[in-house]
């Protein structure tokens, strides 16, 4: 970027000005500390020049915002056209109540629904269940049938709206899609995401609830189908979010996102897809910790690393296929217990880097997380940061403004360097399924996470709050959390009863019985699973059938490495 | 006098989520302090507590759980434990997402130590060791 003339002056100065004025002061002054790192562990220098981006091509590698690479986003006017989707993940008590607090947000200015289901619901348990007492509503919606379903969406028009499914595999994606159709919706008028990612969740919460390579195989089922049927609908997102969450540094987490991307892309082509198909319609979810350097660099390098993935190893076409649109959520894992209201103040920072970084959709999480369910009052504050950002702040005017800083294009290339031999390394293990099933993902993501933690301890990582300017009465908490009255979870199963007792049994049977033919034979799940929600069936009984076709899936120990 | 058998601890995570982020931590930290640690795994029930604790014969009990279930679900734990004859004086701890108010609410019950989120390790591991240490004695 810069004449090899230039660069040289450039040097030259820069030696003489560490002559003269840094060493002298230097000495007087010695700096805070002798080595400098990001939090991930890259190197910091004091100050960095244009010799630290002499070898940089500006339209090969940075280039114009909405042109190949996008390092500087995928639109080419950024936020100048259309802000982010301001989406804050919503799932509480009842489908009654999270229909409540859906309206109340949309009220506020939300743009988009993001909604996450309780532990049994994710775990494909119904809330009757036994194993469930007590779980039900806490975390999350309990979405049993498609009843709830109907309930949750009451009076939003899902044409209007984009709705994020945090869930993976067929079943509530078809309660959703079912309702549509129950409404006369076209399919081609449903924008949303599905989560949808198995190998991240395997290794991050450890769930498959058959065996990774037949989750797998059904996830794709669901992108399969999507694309030829529900074309404006995101049927997966690669989620480095979690990844993150486990405690991996900032370049494995776009690194296994991007692995694993690469696996369903390879899934896809083996069934006869052509990747300009699919590849435009695959997202992915990112997090944001507080290094706000590292994680603008981060997603930057993640969506060069996509484009030229996309075209030099897949040969796709069509520039949508090298798009990486992505969702952020701001790191749960980076809230204090300690001192909560400064939850707020990291979670803005964080939102800013997403912002800068470019995220298409962002989530920000509210200040009490760290001991349960957002109030609705931390709820709105999350949003209002988020209104702040976009509406007063300014940072929205021109698109990508730290592009050509010297760091900041420094450590992107760092990041990406760092990502791509992460990748390398996991095709040389036959791919992101092998490199599961050999427990190789996991014990890297422990062996990051101790990693952070040991510093945390020695003090190398400062945390306002628990490590440093901590106060006598921390466990003192100044803010309200929400209360999940437990008559809620009684009212669930009461409903749940309600519809069981309403069905049609044969027409259920026969659906559950399709669908543990299609599963056997390998056929795409989404048609049987659709009749099955239609005639009413309820998670459970489509996880029992699909456990009776394929067997059901082990929990992976591997990840406890101590 | 023949050497001390080192403290066992049993860990596991109660409730359906998966999330063991805290428990790998809190495990590597036992061990590294000369402990013998058992991993019992995800969705651990209250019987299956009782039946492992026996079968290891380990010292000490420590659950984690990040649900929002943990007011029904370690008090079933608890109970479970208090009704076995061999496990009745096995110290449970809890560590995780528990709101303070909770966190008093549990200890009240009879459970010997709560810890939860930004919890100090070198604090976890000295509580177990004077958990393990009252009972030898």
């Amino acid at each position: 970027m810069f004449r090899e003339d230039h660069l040289e002056a450039i040097g030259k100065a820069r030696r003489e000005w560490e002559f003269t004025v840094l060493n002298p002061i230097m000495e007087r002054w010695p700096e805070r500390r002798e080595n400098f790192y990001t939090q991930s562990g890259h190197p910091v220098k004091r100050v960095y020049t244009p010799e630290d981006i002499a070898g940089k091509d500006y339209l090969e590698d940075i280039s114009f915002p909405g042109y190949y690479p996008f390092t500087r986003g995928v639109f080419p006017t950024g936020y100048r056209g259309r802000l982010w989707t301001r989406r804050l993940i919503t799932g509480l008590a009842t489908p009654e109540e999270t229909n409540k607090r859906l309206k109340y947000l949309i009220q506020q200015g939300q743009t988009g629904l993001n909604i996450i289901f309780d532990n049994p619901t994710t775990n494909l348990f119904d809330s009757d269940n036994p194993l469930c007492e007590g779980e039900v509503g806490r975390d999350g919606v309990p979405c049993c049938t498609l009843r709830d379903m109907e309930v949750i969406m009451e009076d939003i028009d899902m044409q209007e709206v984009s709705t994020s499914i945090i869930h993976s595999g067929p079943f509530i994606l078809s309660m959703y899609l079912a309702l549509a159709e129950k409404r006369g919706i076209p399919f081609d008028r449903l924008r949303g995401t599905l989560q949808n990612d198995v190998l991240s969740q395997y290794y991050t919460v450890n769930m498959s609830v058959v065996s990774l390579r037949d989750g797998f195989r059904l996830s794709a089922d669901v992108v399969e189908y999507c694309r030829k049927h529900v074309p404006r609908w995101n049927p997966i997102s690669f989620v480095g979010y979690q990844i993150r969450e486990a405690g991996s540094t900032a370049a494995q987490e776009i690194a296994f996102a991007l692995g694993s991307a690469i696996a369903y892309t390879e899934e896809l082509i083996s069934r006869g897809m052509e990747v300009d198909d699919f590849a435009p319609r695959l997202s992915f979810m990112f997090n944001c910790h507080n290094d706000f350097f590292e994680e603008i660099c981060k997603l930057r390098a993640a969506r060069r690393l996509w484009a030229r993935i996309m075209k030099e190893r897949f040969g796709a076409k069509n520039p949508l296929s090298w798009l990486l649109r992505f969702h952020v959520q701001t790191a749960g894992s980076s809230l204090t217990a300690q001192q909560p209201v400064n939850n707020v103040i990291r979670t803005t920072i964080q939102a800013l880097a997403a912002v800068l970084g470019g995220t298409n959709s962002l989530h920000t999480n509210s200040m009490d997380e760290c001991y349960g369910l957002p109030s609705e009052f931390a709820a709105r504050t999350a949003l209002r940061t988020q209104q702040i950002i976009a509406y007063e702040s300014g940072v929205a005017n021109t698109v990508d403004p730290l592009a050509g800083s010297y760091f900041v294009e420094r450590l992107t290339d760092e990041i990406e360097e760092e990502a791509r031999e992460i990748i390398r390394k996991i095709d040389e293990m036959g791919g992101m399924v092998a490199a599961l099933e050999a427990g190789w993902v996991q014990r890297e993501i422990v062996r990051a996470s101790n990693e952070y933690h040991r510093k945390l301890k020695s003090g190398e990582i400062t945390v306002v709050g628990v490590n440093a300017f901590t106060e006598e009465d921390d466990e003192e908490v100044p803010i309200e959390i929400l209360r999940i009255d437990p008559a809620h979870e009684a009212h669930q199963v009461r409903m749940l009863r309600e519809v069981k007792a309403h069905r049609d049994q044969g027409k259920l049977w026969e659906a559950l019985e399709r669908m543990k033919e299609d599963a056997a034979a390998h056929r795409n799940i989404v048609p049987s699973c659709m009749e099955a929600v239609k005639a009413y069936a309820t998670l459970e009984e489509m996880r029992l059938a699909l456990q009776e076709a394929l067997g059901a899936g082990k929990e992976s120990k591997d990840a406890f490495i101590c | 006098m023949g050497e001390k058998r080192p403290i066992r601890v049993l860990l596991a995570k109660a409730g359906l989520d998966g999330h063991n982020r805290g428990i790998q931590l809190v495990g590597k930290a036992l061990r590294d302090a000369g402990m013998e640690v058992v991993y019992g795994g995800l969705r651990i029930t209250p019987r299956e507590v009782v039946e492992m604790s026996i079968q290891e014969d380990v010292d000490v009990v420590g659950i984690s759980i990040f649900s929002g279930g943990l007011m029904t679900i370690i008090p079933k734990i608890y109970r479970a434990m208090q009704e076995n004859e061999a496990t009745r004086d096995l110290p449970l701890v809890v560590g995780g997402i528990v709101p303070p108010s909770d966190a008093e609410e549990l200890k009240r019950m009879g459970i010997k130590g709560v810890f939860g989120p930004g919890s100090d390790l070198d604090e976890i591991i000295d509580f177990v060791r004077s958990l393990a240490g009252s009972r030898s004695s």
